[in-house]
């Protein structure tokens, strides 16, 4: 099956990119597919590649990078939600591309499941 | 870096946009407006719906001038344009409904008069049928 | 359909609304801090007792153990998952609302 996936929220203040990882994670090993990971409102944030946390915690933004790279998982970032809070290409982390709502809209059209994971 | 091209020839959906949030105290109601404004490009079915405290998007008489925030409001009106245009037009097929959930408004002492749009009220059964009929859900 | 809710029943409406607003016979999934809504012996608790005749609920196994919650104090007929689970339930129950 396709999953798509919508993250609402950013790294660490919500648990919603962490819980959207490991579903992804689960979803790949299982042999789905999950074309795309859209990140919307402030889930934008996760594509931050200035984010530092403390060196014994896990590093959100560099693990969806990680899995994007090993896993051909297509991170977008929504251009709108991404300008508003300071997310361009500038500091955009690897892995990620910024483009339209619309990806999210065509996400939700060809996978057979979008889950959205927020606040 | 993967960009993946969906098959979304011929595809037609029927999205939820879930709206329980009151406007302004969050972004939730604005960004969902505009998820709902690109779903017209695709020529998508949607389902518009608003409850608990996301029947206060449609409250009119919203004046947002002393909190300096963009007053985006007048918004409702272009879906409800947009739902009105793809209902005359043989030649679109989009299925959009407005809907408030009635127990909703009667918690909170409103009525379809407090509204600036056209809406479709049902109760809490009726909508959880439309709901569960969905294709996707995206909310805030 | 699926349900999920990750707030506490304590925290926000999300877990009423979603009672009011499911179909019965749909799948419930508790994430997050929303576990906390499984748990016995909480003035929330009667929600859930009353819900696992209409619902399937489930409960993410690795959110209890994080909070220190124990399976053994379940309310009766809640099911225990891990991420395997959730995607399976994905799968098998249709598409998929969250209530946040």
């Amino acid at each position: 099956m396709k999953f798509g996936i919508l993250i609402n929220e950013g790294p660490f203040t919500h648990q919603a990119s962490d819980s959207a990882y490991h579903f992804t994670k689960a979803a790949l090993e299982k042999g789905h597919e999950v074309p795309r990971v859209f990140f919307y409102y402030d889930g934008v944030y996760n594509a931050n590649k200035l984010s530092d946390p403390q060196a014994d915690d896990r590093n959100v933004v560099k693990m969806w990078g990680e899995l994007a790279a090993e896993k051909d998982v297509d991170l977008v970032v929504c251009v709108a939600a991404g300008m508003r809070r300071g997310i361009k290409e500038e500091n955009l982390a690897d892995g990620f591309r910024i483009s339209g709502l619309g990806q999210l809209v065509e996400a939700g059209m060809g996978c057979d499941r979008l889950v959205m994971f927020g606040d | 870096m993967a960009e993946f091209e969906f098959e979304t020839e011929g595809v037609k959906k029927t999205f939820t946009f879930m709206n329980r949030k009151a406007p302004y105290g969050t972004i939730y109601a604005l960004e969902v407006l505009e998820t709902v404004l690109i779903t017209a490009a695709f020529e998508q079915h949607a389902n518009i719906v608003f409850v608990d405290d996301g029947v206060y998007q449609l409250k009119s008489g919203q004046d947002t001038a002393a909190i300096n925030m963009k007053n985006f409001s007048p918004t409702y009106g272009i879906i409800e344009m947009e739902k009105e245009d793809a209902d005359e037009d043989e030649d679109i097929d989009m299925n959009w409904r407005i809907i408030v959930e009635k127990e909703s408004l009667e918690a909170r002492g409103l009525t379809t008069d407090d509204f600036k749009v056209d809406v479709e009220v049902l109760s809490a059964a009726e909508l959880a049928d439309v709901i569960d009929a969905s294709d996707c859900v995206i909310g805030g | 359909m699926l349900h999920t809710v990750n707030k506490s029943p304590f925290d926000r409406n999300s877990m009423e609304t979603c009672l009011r607003l499911a179909k019965k016979g749909s799948a419930i999934l508790l994430i997050e801090d929303g576990v906390i809504a499984a748990m016995q012996g909480t003035i929330q608790s009667a929600n859930i007792e009353n819900a696992t005749d209409a619902f399937d609920v489930f409960v993410m196994g690795p959110d209890l153990k994080a909070r220190g919650l124990s399976e053994d104090n379940l309310i009766d007929g809640v099911k225990v998952v891990d991420y395997s689970g959730f995607v399976d339930l994905v799968e098998e129950r249709g598409s998929v609302n969250a209530w946040l």
